[in-house]
């Protein structure tokens, strides 16, 4: 069992959902990327998704986009971002995952990138532009070594989620809205909709986890309540990240997941 | 490859793509198949084809060019003569037509030197629909009357500041506009890139170019051309030169920007200088560094200005079909003032690289030989830049 799947099963058992906390590795240098971390296991978050900049972020909003940009011009290259991951692992257990794009994994090769990240302590991917239908040799590459988190959209024919909830492990990911990251439109119907839908179509086989815009605790708490087991924010941390004087991340990052993990305890 | 399946050229092509997109492309797949082979709609076409871009393009042999040289005969297949300037309307009438077929209201475009951009305007303009265009910051700069002619036509465009500022940051931002608004927008792709089935779409809109120089040499000649060239940045016009003729004879050569050199790292000669990668939808050649981020690219062509390529040029290149060269700024402005002064045509920038490897081939082969070359587009919109950069250089 992987630590994501340890880690549902734990909750599961003390009535709680999860909170899941994205933040840009090298954002907006490495210091601050581990007093971020510190700060997200302080306040409780259940899993933590690192995001590995890319030139070219498609489904990634402005913000996203500007710390990508951030990290990789201060020098956030594969080995120096496994050697956070390194130290990371460290200090704590909780549940590591990597968001990127697929050309990063690609360009090693599936099988040697995926092998190195999970000896750093990765445990799950995260590939925005990655298809199911492309997603045969990497699916290999990943088998009995990391967790596979596919996405699904509000869009998604109930054909398509069957098959890609068969090639997901971990979680769903359920993007909240037809956009990119971080953009705040509100909680839409055909989201509440979608979310149900997906449960519906998954009958409990896999935890369906929400992001994409979702930003508040209010946001997590609507959520929650419209059947979500896992909310995902990123754009949020990112912004408080960069308006947070460093001396005091920690502090600041520990009572905002402070606040967003209330309300996913039930 | 006439219709390739599960959209591979070879191991090329695909469709990477956010989850959101998946319904739109599926759409956008079912009804291309539909209307492609549907009378009606091939009529309309080649109505708008003919009356509003002006199809056919002569077939012109450049005597003066030739004799200059003294080798082969150089053909210029006349894209440039088209409305707007360039070959780019080919394909922008064709998706324009079939966005409107399904009922789609609101259309955007990304642009380089912004002749897609002015062709996708104007095809909207004649078929009453909306467009927007995203361009580059930078490009909006080096080809701001094109930036004008879209606003003209009615067409919102707006500047992309990330990233490089070019190109494919334009497609970034287009499909970010796309996943947004997936439920009402087209997408109207310029180039033979991005995802399934786009690269077969677009390469279908542009054959006609490749078909009309079959028929057109063959009442010259009563054959093939002995070698044909076009320029290549994400391909459309050469893969819609080139794809009518991959079963024939001919030599076909594809000629990429090098910019000041393919040693330089100033350059967008994906396919002679790139590696294999996924960007924009595809699994194609790209030019990237040794961790697999995409890198800069540069040419004096904003339209030859892009870091990946068509999946289907990688698969000829692989499977060694069509070779592929590459011209640097100075071979391009020579071939640009060459053309220039001895037929009276004034070539676009891109299309003064198949001129200048045209040049080349020409001298090494030859009289009864025939080379065809597509003149993509026409230089006005160049003339700044050329300026510019005799300047700069002292050529004047």
């Amino acid at each position: 069992m992987t630590r994501i799947k340890e880690k549902f099963a734990e909750l599961e058992a003390k009535k709680q959902k999860a909170l899941i906390s994205y933040i840009m590795a090298g954002f907006p240098n490495e210091k601050a990327t581990i007093s971020t971390v510190r700060g997200l296991v302080k306040g409780g978050a259940d899993i933590i998704e690192l995001g590995f900049p890319f030139s070219d972020p498609l489904a990634d909003g402005p913000v996203i986009q500007n710390a990508g940009t951030i990290s990789l011009e201060k020098g956030t290259k594969i080995a120096k971002f496994f050697s956070i991951v390194k130290k990371i692992r460290k200090e704590t257990k909780v549940p590591l995952i990597l968001m990127t794009y697929t050309n990063i994994l690609y360009h090693k090769g599936y099988a040697k990138f995926i092998s190195e990240a999970k000896k750093a302590g990765i445990d799950g991917f995260i590939l925005p532009d990655m298809s199911i239908e492309e997603s045969k040799e990497y699916l290999q590459a990943a088998k009995n070594k990391a967790d596979t988190i596919f996405l699904i959209s509000p869009n998604t024919s109930n054909t398509r989620i069957q098959k890609i909830t068969k090639a997901s492990s971990g979680f769903l990911y359920l993007v909240a809205v037809f956009g990119t990251t971080g953009v705040k439109t509100g909680i839409k119907k055909y989201t509440l909709d979608a979310i149900k839908q997906v449960k519906k179509q998954t009958k409990g086989k896999i935890p369906i986890g929400v992001g994409f815009g979702v930003s508040t605790p209010e946001d997590v708490k609507k959520y929650i309540k419209a059947g979500a087991d896992a909310v995902i924010v990123g754009s949020a941390y990112l912004k408080l990240i960069e308006k947070t004087p460093q001396n005091k991340l920690e502090l600041k990052i520990t009572s905002f997941t402070k606040s967003l993990k209330k309300q996913t305890i039930l | 490859m006439k219709y390739p399946k599960n959209g591979r050229f070879g191991e090329f092509g695909g469709k990477y793509i956010p989850e959101t997109l998946v319904p739109a492309i599926e759409e956008l797949e079912e009804n291309y198949l539909k209307f492609k082979n549907d009378k009606k709609f091939k009529k309309e076409l080649d109505c708008y084809l003919k009356a509003y871009a002006g199809r056919p393009t002569p077939l012109y042999y450049a005597k003066n060019l030739s004799e200059k040289i003294g080798g082969a005969k150089i053909y210029l297949k006349r894209e440039d003569l088209l409305h707007g300037g360039a070959h780019k309307i080919n394909n922008t009438l064709g998706q324009a037509l079939l966005a409107k077929k399904m009922n789609k209201k609101r259309i955007i475009a990304e642009t380089g030197a912004g002749q897609h951009g002015v062709a996708t305007a104007m095809a909207c303009a004649a078929l009453g629909m909306k467009a927007e265009v995203y361009m580059g910051y930078r490009d909006t700069i080096r080809q701001k009357q094109n930036v004008f002619r879209m606003n003209m036509l009615g067409c919102e465009v707006h500047p992309v500041k990330s990233g490089s500022k070019t190109l494919k940051d334009a497609i970034n931002e287009a499909i970010r506009d796309w996943i947004t608004n997936v439920e009402n927008t087209y997408y109207l792709l310029g180039s033979a890139v991005g995802p399934h089935p786009y690269p077969v779409m677009v390469r279908d809109f542009q054959s006609v170019i490749g078909n009309e120089i079959k028929s057109q040499m063959k009442k010259i000649n009563n054959k093939t051309p002995d070698t044909v060239i076009a320029c290549v940045g994400g391909g459309s016009n050469a893969i819609g030169t080139f794809y009518p003729l991959v079963d024939s004879n001919s030599e076909i050569i594809g000629v990429e920007a090098a910019g000041h050199g393919l040693k330089s790292k100033m350059h967008s000669a994906t396919l002679s200088a790139g590696s294999k990668g996924v960007l924009h939808g595809m699994m194609t050649y790209l030019l990237q560094d040794n961790e697999g981020q995409v890198t800069e690219t540069h040419s004096i062509s904003a339209g030859l200005d892009y870091p990946g390529v068509g999946p289907e040029h990688s698969y000829y290149k692989d499977t060694k079909r069509i070779k592929y060269h590459a011209a640097t700024d100075a071979e391009v402005i020579d071939a640009f003032l060459l053309l220039t002064r001895t037929e009276g045509i004034i070539p676009a920038l891109e299309s003064s690289h198949a001129i200048a490897e045209a040049v080349k081939v020409a001298r090494k082969s030859k009289k009864s030989e025939n080379i065809v070359v597509t003149l993509s587009g026409r230089g006005d919109k160049d003339i700044e830049e050329i300026q510019n950069y005799l300047n700069k250089h002292d050529k004047n």
